[in-house]
């Protein structure tokens, strides 16, 4: 017997996706081309898109559900597959090299690997008689994660590969040591801070941290504690000197230019900062309420680059204003929390695991997307779930939350 | 097994809230506090584009139009949208050399290369119309329409003024106007400025990313339209200040008539006069300088600015005061004993009525001993501060000593001396009425500005009141009405006195022994009083007059300067013709006005030598 879809996350999922479809119609607006049913401009195809999502999200109910863990690998393979293809034959897109051309259309592998390696970790972490505390699962555990993201990162689309950092929730879930969510804190704090103070100040505030864990915080001190104490110090400093090199040396140079815009070290508000700058402008100018729909007059005026992609999010907040962005942001923040509570309620590992991958990517997402629309993050060109304009990620995102809808609706089938 | 670590699902629930709420954070700070953002936007994204209004039109009493707007044309520029441009089809189409090309192109990038500046100014209708068509090939070219005064009769300068543009204290003290704007710089444009303007409106056109128009922001709901400049209907009278400017055709001084009852001026000439179309457009700036230069001083009001000794006409303001103060009876005599102040030869007064008729000044002399010494005081150096203070007090209720009201800028207050003012000049008790009684022939400290003239003889006229002499009858589209205008200022004398002056005056013209024949016109009561302004350099003519002696319609002042003959010779029948063309509508006296409208009494000047505007 089995239950009924979870309507609260379809609701979610369905207002959102009404209401990015409407925020793309007033991005690409012009009065020569306002038909809806228009398919030469972006806000007509989008609505094919939507059409065909519907109908992806429709044949997931139908199928049964153990089929997704048992092919959990084959579709990691495939797709695989497709992403070293793309190396060969993708075209060019933004500087990405990430596209595959299907006639009118165009594909983009990297979207369908996030749902692929989501299904293949899964599959792998619900595997009867892992120790998740062995170095070998660890190793195997990751190898699946940075292999896509690796091919990925050739393709020059560093944004996607950070998606998968995503996958490092569902595995705190299931055993991972918070020490490592920390760490990675710790050395974003440092690589920031690296960046805008001198070094040996840095290095400086962390020896009397360390002096002071040491020898005030501590009543007792083995051995043990001194050698963890110079060791993390000892990381964390080397960790700081050599970010000027990681710096220079691993990032290309726009993404330094990112960056630096970011932290304020440079004030370009016509070369690199222009699209953050305009985008804030337009979030600034929408006030309380917003302009109203389709009287955004900077969103209409095209000064905001990607608009309808990377960018949607500054039309909410110029047309709908402070209430509407809120919401907007409520809304995911509620999905992502239904998408939570319907993961702990998995009986099967693997759905839980994967419902927790769905929600961590789409929180990712979320996460650098509005982030950097708002100022808060360097520049990083990936969709808002949902929203932005455009066929993969739409039709990936979705496939993505109906596994695991259909997983959920079945879950007292799937032990 | 399975749920191990089910306490990490909070955790991870409470990074998703943790970033949620920063967002929000982030965006109340965008939204709601960071107002500049929204200025920003709406500086990229809207353009507003202003709206001049028509500037206001000047009317005669008699519904003449006097100035009126015509369109020219401003071509600006944006440097920075200059592009790919053909200057030498350029230049032969807007009719510039190269040189001239690149030397306004200078002008105008040394200004702002991203905002828009003046490329060339005022370029007339025809012109425009000629390449109109080219200038959508000359990109970052743009025209604005502007509208310039244009005078069909080139009359009544003074009265009207000019406008011009507004320099920086303007702008700073009236936040509507902006760099290039008109405003009035004198005259009745200068004093109805805010009537006359208008209010400008706002075009807001919704520009894209490379300052395209998109289209009218929120289809035009924040638009406002331009509303036209209200109209003055002025009290001129378009013909006689024609007729009037003729007559001062080669002399200085002016001429101001008023219609008493009403104190509308009818005519006021300030002379040497000057075309008003010399003050408009792009010859402006030329003609303005050459005007300022000369010597004459054309752009001089002498009707509201010179202060002049007002000579025998003041002596009709001393007799009602004395009358008034009961020093003298109406039948009271003096001799024109010569030994105190000169005279000319003529029998002694019995009479206030044959004094002011034969211009006696000993018999003023003793008439304003009368108002000065009253014999409060055992010192004379006493007694004559009081009597000065209670003459001070009537000739202020006569217009004299301050600033008429009248509806023009700059008008001057002449001046009627007072106590603190020999007291300064003489020190405290080292002065009495043997030190100041020239004042009471018209000399000495007393000075009049012509429009108070004028004024005496409204006041004569109205036979004891009067009333604020003023140029605007009423403006504007709700026929708006200066209240003031309507008030009457009483001299607080009584009426019967003036008619004792109004008899004299009346004896002057036509009277056996009268000082002023020349302004005699057949059937037409005209009562006058003359005057010999002693001056350094020759003496002005001055007349004040009105008529008829019953109802009068008209009061009139003349001044000449520097005219010998005294004001019988020149003053007067200038005066007379000035009367008889307003009330009779033309002249009949041709020999006399042939006469007088040719004459030069005074040292010649060069008259200004000024640029004319290129007939179209």
């Amino acid at each position: 017997m089995e239950n009924k879809i979870d309507w609260v996350s379809l609701l979610l999922y369905l207002a959102i996706l009404l209401f990015g479809w409407l925020n793309i119609y007033a991005a690409c607006y012009d009065e020569a081309h306002s038909a809806v049913f228009d398919f030469s401009t972006r806000h007509g195809k989008q609505l094919i898109w939507i059409g065909v999502s519907l109908v992806l999200a429709l044949v997931i109910t139908l199928i049964e559900p153990n089929v997704f863990s048992s092919m959990a690998y084959l579709i990691y393979i495939v797709v695989i597959g497709l992403l070293v293809v793309v190396l060969f034959i993708g075209t060019v897109t933004k500087g990405g090299l990430s596209w595959i051309d299907f006639g009118p259309f165009k594909f983009q592998p990297a979207e369908f690997a996030k749902f692929a390696t989501a299904l293949a970790l899964s599959k792998y972490m619900s595997s009867l008689d892992l120790d998740y505390r062995q170095l070998r699962t660890k190793l195997i555990a990751w190898s699946f994660i940075l292999l896509p993201a690796a091919i990925i990162i050739l393709q020059h689309d560093t944004g996607s590969a950070l998606v998968f950092a995503s996958f490092l929730l569902p595995m705190y879930r299931e055993g991972m040591s918070p020490h490592i969510l920390v760490f990675g804190l710790v050395a974003v704090v440092l690589f920031v801070l690296a960046l805008l103070v001198n070094k040996f100040i840095i290095i400086g505030v962390l020896a009397a941290i360390a002096l002071f864990y040491l020898f005030v915080w501590l009543n007792k001190r083995t051995r043990k504690h001194y050698v963890w104490v110079a060791a993390l110090f000892l990381g964390c400093s080397l960790f700081t000197v050599s970010v000027d090199f990681a710096f220079d040396k691993v990032l290309q140079p726009h993404q330094r230019d990112r960056i630096y815009v970011l932290l304020g070290k440079t004030d370009d508000k016509s070369n690199t900062g222009y699209n953050v700058n305009q985008s804030k402008i337009a979030i600034g100018s929408g006030g309380l309420f917003g302009k109203g729909f389709l009287k955004g007059t900077i969103t209409k005026a095209d000064f905001v680059p990607e608009q309808e992609t990377d960018f949607i999010f500054c039309t909410v907040g110029e047309e709908w204003g402070f209430v509407g962005s809120s919401l907007l942001i409520l809304a995911y923040i509620g999905l992502l929390f239904r998408l939570i509570r319907l993961a702990e309620r998995q009986y099967s590992k693997f759905s839980r695991f994967y419902g927790y991958s769905v929600a961590s990517i789409l929180f990712l997402h979320i996460f650098i997307n509005i982030g950097m629309v708002l100022g808060l993050l360097p520049v990083i060109g990936i969709p808002l779930p949902f929203f932005s304009y455009g066929g993969s990620s739409l039709m990936a995102f979705t496939i993505l939350l109906f596994i695991f809808l259909r997983q959920d609706q079945a879950r007292t089938k799937l032990m | 097994m399975s749920n191990q670590y089910q306490e990490r699902s909070a955790v991870v629930r409470i990074i998703f809230l943790a970033i949620g709420l920063i967002f929000i954070v982030r965006l109340a700070f965008l939204q709601l506090f960071d107002s500049d953002l929204r200025r920003q936007a709406d500086s990229q994204a809207l353009r507003h584009i202003t709206q001049y209004p028509a500037r206001g039109l000047i009317y005669d009493r008699n519904g003449e139009l006097l100035v009126y707007n015509e369109a020219v044309y401003d071509l600006k520029v944006i440097p920075k949208m200059v592009k790919r441009l053909d200057t030498n089809m350029f230049c032969s189409v807007v009719g510039i050399s190269r040189d001239e090309f690149d030397a306004r192109m200078r002008k105008a990038c040394k200004y702002s290369t991203y905002s828009a500046s003046m490329f060339m100014k005022q370029i007339s209708k025809e012109e425009y119309a000629s390449w109109e068509n080219h200038l959508y090939k000359f990109r970052g070219f743009y025209v604005q329409q502007r509208t310039l005064r244009v005078y069909d009769r080139p009359i009544a300068a003074h009265v009207l003024g000019y406008i011009g543009e507004v320099n920086d204290d303007e702008i700073k003290a009236d936040s509507y106007y902006k760099q290039g704007d008109y405003i009035g710089k004198s005259g009745l444009e200068l004093s109805y400025e805010e009537v006359l303007r208008g209010i400008k409106g706002d075009r807001i056109m919704h520009v894209d990313v490379h300052n395209r128009e998109i289209g009218p922001y929120l289809n035009g709901a924040h638009d406002t339209l331009a509303v036209e400049g209200g109209n003055l209907y002025t009290t001129i009278d378009a013909n006689l200040q024609e007729y009037a400017e003729g007559l001062m055709a080669n002399k200085r001084g002016c001429i101001v008539a008023i219609e008493p009852s009403t104190g509308e001026v009818l005519t006021l000439v300030s002379a040497p006069c000057y075309d008003p179309n010399l003050l408009v457009g792009r010859v402006r700036g030329e003609n303005y300088l050459k005007l300022q230069q000369d010597i004459s001083k054309p752009l001089f009001n002498r009707a509201l600015q010179a202060q002049y000794p007002p000579g025998s006409i003041f002596k009709v303001a001393q007799a009602m005061t004395a009358l008034s103060l009961g020093v003298i009876e109406p039948g009271q005599g003096f001799p024109c004993d010569k030994s105190l102040v000169g005279c000319h030869n003529h029998p002694s007064a019995r009479s206030v009525q044959e004094a002011i008729k034969m211009s006696c000044n000993p018999y003023f002399y003793y008439t304003y001993r009368r108002i000065i010494q009253q014999n409060k005081y055992k010192s004379i150096y006493k007694d004559s501060p009081y009597g000065l203070t209670v003459w001070d007090d009537y000739m202020h209720r006569f217009g004299f000593g301050q600033r008429l009201g009248i509806d023009l800028p700059n008008v001057r207050s002449g001046r009627i001396p007072d106590t603190a003012f020999y007291n300064k000049k003489y020190g405290e008790g080292r002065w009495a009425f043997s030190t100041i009684y020239s004042n009471s022939i018209g000399q000495g400290e007393v000075e009049v500005v012509p429009i108070q003239m004028a004024n005496l003889a409204c006041i004569v006229a109205n036979r004891g009141y009067y009333i604020t002499p003023h140029l605007v009858r009423y403006y504007g589209p709700d026929s708006t009405r200066n209240e003031e205008f309507y008030e009457r200022h009483e001299t607080g004398i009584n009426p019967a006195y003036f008619e004792i002056a109004a008899n004299g005056m009346y004896d002057v013209v036509h009277g056996a022994g009268g000082t002023a024949h020349r302004a005699n016109i057949p059937d037409i009561d005209v009562c006058g009083k003359t005057g010999t302004a002693q001056n350094i350099g020759d003496d002005h003519s001055v007349f004040i007059a009105f008529a008829p002696k019953t109802n009068p319609k008209i009061a009139v002042a003349v001044y000449v300067e520097n005219a010998r003959g005294g004001g019988g010779y020149w003053a007067a029948p200038i005066a007379s013709l000035v009367i008889e063309k307003y009330i009779r509508g033309e002249v009949t006296r041709k020999d006399v006005e042939r006469m007088y409208r040719e004459a030069a009494p005074c040292q010649k000047l060069p008259l200004p030598k000024t640029v004319k505007k290129k007939k179209k």
